[in-house]
């Protein structure tokens, strides 16, 4: 009791500790997150002329309206999301599962993690430039299928097929990312309680049957937020694809051409800066995209809030 | 119990074998990449371009006269690679310093005081942590602009002081490892408040804050989205990312040993690094994930 209103006393120093940060978050994140918001009403007409204030303009042009590059792009992010997601959250817990394994207990389990992580903490540019290297028509990886291997190589090499620069793409995020999610995986599955498995193996369940009713229930939270925060990070990805091939050859979706491989942080890039895939200023029009990612991005977090929230009032 | 497990072993012996051998195909194929990068860094073009090659070349030289040749490389009229890491330090050791010093100041805050807002200032720091930064790049250029800060690396390192994720961590640690009851007894000492976190709180932390330094160091330092975007023009000031990026630029006669060189010196420092704390950082991410 005695402590609490010592603490009440000094109070007001509390509100001196946080204003750094919320002096900072105000200026350099909440003020953008407003400007963005008011620059997507701004509406150019033509090139060069100035934009003119209108409240839905860029939105019915450019998200609702018949130009679908936005859609297209979402469309690409979540391919790509789902073809390094599916595999990464599959390997990791397979991997974390035989890490975890008291049965078949595996040596130099340190030396795997540390190497299989490893990808992660390198620059991200610079791995879309060695893979991009490695697999451009002159690549090493490439003149190695071709020549040596005698794989069939599609015209024009990888980097100018759709599909392929896509699964390649893919597979560069689940080689950078499935060790993280196996580490978080690992560490989660050594927080249950061991007395679950010893009671499960005096009742005689096997190991398939522990991992399925024991391991996956209640890895249960920590599998969603791995799904969450890969999901919102898919959802801004960019290093790679922007300079594993700049957005990749145009693919035919019934009819209309589209980028293969830009994402929609792309996308919001070359309406920026012009950037080195089109040659157009439209500050409004990026910043409808990027009014329209953020609501995409709000929505997977609000899901997986109430996802969470439910499963707590169950308990 | 015993004779069931001893005869699980045995039907399951090929387990084992099965498990070491894609774990060793998955640490080669983690490895292989760089591997590859390491011998084309010393291999000269023309061999590059005929496969995969396991042996070192004798090119590393040629190949580093030619990265920092004005015409075979010329982004090194506007910024070589060394003028590179040396911005990326630059923007990232004041990023990390604020990044952390700030986001313990501002958990201690959270932590040690009562105040009436104290739930709902925790409850919004928890809230905003899902928001990226790449969708409000444009109100941070605008921002940029109307502080006088276009062509510099202020617009980077600012917003560090306000990190909501180093913040969680941070409060995570202090709960389990912190009491305050050694500020009341600093208090009582006579200390002044912001004394006590410098002096006495903050080397407590010392752990936590290494963790998160490492991390907040890594997230800086890779970053290419926003230099990119923040730095535009002035290419006199690029970060190593876009260092990297410009080399991939030049699309006609590439010269392999030259880019793989390039590519291999940016890799150098962090994988150094990287193998020195590798211990701290998967103990990190293993932290990230539990925090559910």
């Amino acid at each position: 009791m005695n402590n609490k209103k010592k603490t009440v006393e000094y109070g007001k120093y509390g509100y001196a500790f946080i204003a750094p940060f919320f002096i900072v978050f105000l200026i350099f994140q909440f003020y953008p997150l407003l400007y963005t918001f008011y620059a997507s009403t701004l509406v150019k007409a033509g090139r060069g002329s100035a934009v003119t204030f209108d409240l839905v303009g860029n939105y019915s042009k450019f998200i609702f309206g018949s130009d679908k590059t936005f859609w297209y792009s979402l469309g690409i992010t979540v391919v790509l999301w789902l073809l390094n997601f599916i595999p990464q959250i599959i390997m990791s817990l397979l991997l974390a599962s035989w890490f975890t394994d008291q049965h078949n207990k595996l040596k130099g389990q340190g030396a795997y993690k540390v190497i299989i992580y490893m990808p992660n903490i390198i620059t991200a540019a610079t791995i879309a430039v060695l893979f991009n290297n490695l697999f451009c028509s002159q690549g090493s990886i490439i003149v190695f299928l071709r020549d040596i291997c005698k794989v069939k190589i599609p015209d024009g090499g990888i980097l100018d097929h759709g599909w392929y620069s896509l699964i390649i793409i893919a597979f560069i995020q689940f080689w950078m990312w499935y060790g993280n999610t196996m580490i978080v995986l690992i560490a989660g599955i050594m927080g249950i309680n061991p007395s679950l498995y010893e009671a499960a193996m005096v009742d005689g369940a096997t190991a398939n049957q522990q991992f399925f009713k024991i391991t996956l229930p209640l890895l249960k939270p920590i599998l969603q937020y791995t799904m969450v925060t890969s999901c919102i990070g898919g959802l801004q990805m960019f290093d790679i694809p922007s300079l594993f091939n700049k957005g990749g050859p145009d693919m035919l979706i019934g009819q209309d051409k589209v980028r293969s491989t830009r994402t929609v942080v792309m996308l919001i890039k070359d309406y920026i800066a012009g950037g080195e895939t089109s040659s157009s200023y439209n500050v409004g029009r990026a910043s409808a995209y990027s009014v329209c990612l953020f609501i995409v991005t709000l929505a997977v977090s609000m899901i997986f809030f109430l996802a969470t929230s439910e499963r707590k009032e169950h308990k | 119990m015993n004779v069931q497990m001893t005869e699980e072993k045995k039907s399951m012996s090929w387990v084992k074998p099965v498990r070491y051998v894609i774990c060793i195909f998955l640490c080669i194929l983690s490895i292989f990449p760089f591997y590859v990068l390491l011998i084309n860094a010393t291999l000269d073009s023309n061999t590059i371009v005929k496969g995969i090659h396991l042996i070192p070349g004798g090119s590393i030289i040629n190949n580093y006269k030619n990265l920092m040749d004005p015409i075979k490389n010329p982004q090194n009229e506007i910024c070589n690679m060394w003028e590179s890491l040396l911005h990326s330090l630059i923007v990232t050791v004041p990023t990390v310093i604020l990044q952390v010093y700030f986001a313990s100041f501002t958990a201690y805050g959270v932590t040690v005081y009562n105040f009436k807002f104290k739930k709902l200032a925790w409850g919004f720091i928890y809230a905003i942590m899902m928001i990226p930064t790449q969708i409000t790049i444009i109100g941070l250029l605008k921002v940029s602009n109307l502080l006088h800060m276009d062509g510099t690396y202020l617009p980077l390192i600012i917003p560090a002081i306000a990190a909501p994720t180093t913040v969680y961590f941070m409060k995570q640690y202090m709960e389990s490892g912190f009491s305050v009851e050694i500020v009341e007894a600093a208090r009582i000492d006579g200390a002044g408040e912001f004394k006590i976190f410098n002096i006495i709180a903050l080397p407590l932390l010392k752990p936590a804050m290494a963790t998160q330094a490492i991390f907040a160091f890594v997230a800086s330092w890779n970053n290419l989205y926003t230099p990119q975007l923040v730095l535009g023009s002035a290419k006199e000031l690029s970060t190593m990312p876009m260092y990297v990026a410009g080399l991939q630029a030049q699309d006609y006669q590439r010269d392999y040993g030259m880019i793989y060189l390039g590519l291999l010196m940016t890799v150098i420092p962090i994988m150094v690094a990287y193998f020195l704390l590798s211990k701290y950082i998967v103990a990190g991410v293993a932290l990230g994930g539990v925090k559910e």
